[in-house]
């Protein structure tokens, strides 16, 4: 621990690669449009940094650094171009052709890097490549965390979120994908896409088990940052609001989520007291953002914020709308149906109408491939029986939900519920 | 990805006295959305000056009310920036790059604090 005063000079150890992390999303944004390919993008960027780890210790950190690095990154980009222009005409004068040229384009103004990063952002999230590969090479090349980082993250061997990085390069380049922000009829489903990645990265630290691992927990801040940026890349962009909505109004109930000795804490039972306030006000503003810049009906990113947001607006548990959640619900079904929307509407109508009609809609979902494995539905279903006095039948259901829960806390949360049924 | 809150501290007896120079709020304003577009900034703002503040004290069971200005301190909070970052190392250097927006003859100390969670 120092305890004294330490002046700490420019150019010391770790200021070159903090800058680097700051910078690097737009740097490689911007030498994409040079070279076309991340890959090569990618690596450009990281030659800069090589430079600056040699040059800024010994002649300090220029004055902005970032448009040092961004020069230096393009700079090399811009020779390496040239190469290949010159080699194409060396093949074309022997007579042979060469597969792929580079059209060599005058590098960018500043103003133009943030249609860049969003052309990047397109780019690592075009669906020809997997969920998972968008999620990793996203993360990567917009969120600035590392290989191994990623890997732990997702649980997953380095190798493996490596290999998956290296090929996602690599079909974006096979595949010819051209670095651009989507206007056509197609927009709306790319942007689907997007979206889809930040959600599932969000998703992904939402359900993980906090404490094992903070990295897990921390992707959610990373999806929050990376929907914050999208927002500013797109503000007309209203379910781009109704993400970050969604987003920061999860993540205010992050720490009354999870005990002392990280049990999960029910909605019901979680003390409002430390919903972070600030991310519920942020949240209201996107949700607020979303509906000026909405033409049309509500989508359902802005449906679920609007729900979480009504949540967040009850002070106790027994302050919930829940006839205005239950109707929100019934407009995202209708928007975009799926079994889990179902299963969330019947508990709000458990709230309104009784546990009898919400035990109604939840049998119509107990055929559904989807949920086959889905804990959630015993879950709630044996607590409409329970509310029912159905007991018996509810503590069969709460023991099927624990031992479909891959959450080995959420799994002695069911077990205890099943007890409670004798 | 912790908290971190910037306390922008200025010596009020020795400020300029024409305050803030349009060119400079000119760069910190590019500066803020710079910081905004990078998902970074949560909230910030300037505060008016001290004088139009007061402080509120609570000593041995008895509460005092001061009116401002704290002539007293060497340096009075002037602003605040809410920040997200990855580490302190990057609250640090966009607090650098906030200082470098103001012209040499101020004189000004961002004070950069964690926020405790949980």
């Amino acid at each position: 621990m120092e305890h004294q005063p330490a002046v700490t000079p420019s150019g010391a150890d770790g200021i070159v690669e903090t800058i680097f992390r700051i910078e690097s999303p737009r740097i490689i944004a911007g030498v994409t449009r040079v070279v076309r390919d991340v890959g090569i993008a990618e690596e450009l960027a990281q030659d800069a940094l090589v430079a600056a780890l040699e040059q800024w210790p010994r002649d300090g950190v220029p004055d902005n650094p970032g448009a040092w690095l961004m020069a230096t990154a393009k700079h090399r980009a811009i020779d390496l171009v040239r190469r290949r222009e010159r080699y194409a005409r060396k093949l074309e004068e022997i007579g042979r052709d060469l597969e792929t040229t580079v059209p060599f384009e005058e590098p960018s103004d500043p103003d133009d890097i943030d249609d860049d990063l969003l052309r990047l952002v397109f780019t690592a999230c075009h669906p020809v490549l997997s969920a998972e590969a968008r999620i990793a090479l996203t993360l990567r090349l917009l969120g600035g965390l590392t290989t191994p980082e990623i890997a732990r993250a997702f649980l997953a061997p380095e190798p493996t979120i490596a290999q998956r990085i290296v090929r996602a390069k690599r079909t974006l380049a096979t595949k010819g994908v051209p670095f651009e922000v989507p206007y056509g009829p197609d927009r709306e489903a790319r942007l689907g896409s997007v979206l889809e990645v930040i959600y599932l990265v969000f998703n992904e630290g939402y359900a993980a088990t906090a404490g094992d691992d903070l990295l897990r927990p921390a992707l959610c801040e990373e999806a929050l940052r990376l929907g914050r940026v999208l927002a500013e890349l797109m503000p007309k962009e209203p379910e781009v609001h109704g993400l970050v909505a969604l987003l920061e109004l999860q993540e205010s109930r992050a720490a009354a989520r999870t005990g002392p000795s990280g049990v999960p804490v029910l909605l019901r039972d979680q003390n409002r007291r430390r919903w972070n306030r600030l991310l519920i006000r942020r949240g209201f503003a996107a949700l607020a953002r979303a509906n000026a810049v909405s033409t049309g009906a509500p989508g359902p990113y802005a449906l679920q914020a609007a729900i979480a947001a009504s949540h967040a607006q009850a002070y106790t548990y027994e302050d919930t709308d829940w006839r205005q959640i239950a109707t929100l619900y019934g407009l995202l079904a209708a928007r975009s149906p799926s079994p889990v929307v179902e299963l969330n509407r019947a508990v709000a109508v458990s709230m309104t109408d009784g546990p009898g009609p919400a035990l109604a809609i939840v049998d119509t979902l107990a055929a559904e491939p989807a949920l086959r494995d889905y804990h959630l539905l015993p879950s709630v279903r044996g607590d409409l029986l329970a509310r029912l006095g159905r007991t018996r039948e509810a503590r069969a259901e709460f023991e099927r939900a624990a031992d479909l829960a891959r959450n080995e806390r959420e799994r002695d949360l069911l077990r205890a519920r099943a007890e409670e049924c004798r | 990805m912790p908290r971190y809150l910037s306390l922008v501290r200025i010596d009020e007896n020795n400020a300029p006295a024409e305050g803030p120079s349009p060119e400079l709020m000119q760069r910190m304003g590019e500066l803020i959305e710079e910081i905004t577009k990078a998902g970074v900034m949560l909230d910030t703002a300037g505060l008016t000056p001290s004088a139009q503040g007061r402080r509120v004290h609570w000593e041995g069971g008895q509460l005092s009310v001061t009116d401002g200005p704290f002539t007293e301190s060497k340096e009075v909070v002037g602003g605040y920036a809410l920040m997200q970052c990855k580490d302190m190392a990057e609250a640090i250097e966009w607090t650098k790059r906030f200082l470098k927006t103001h012209e040499e003859h101020w004189t000004v100390t961002c004070e950069v604090r964690e926020i405790a969670e949980g």
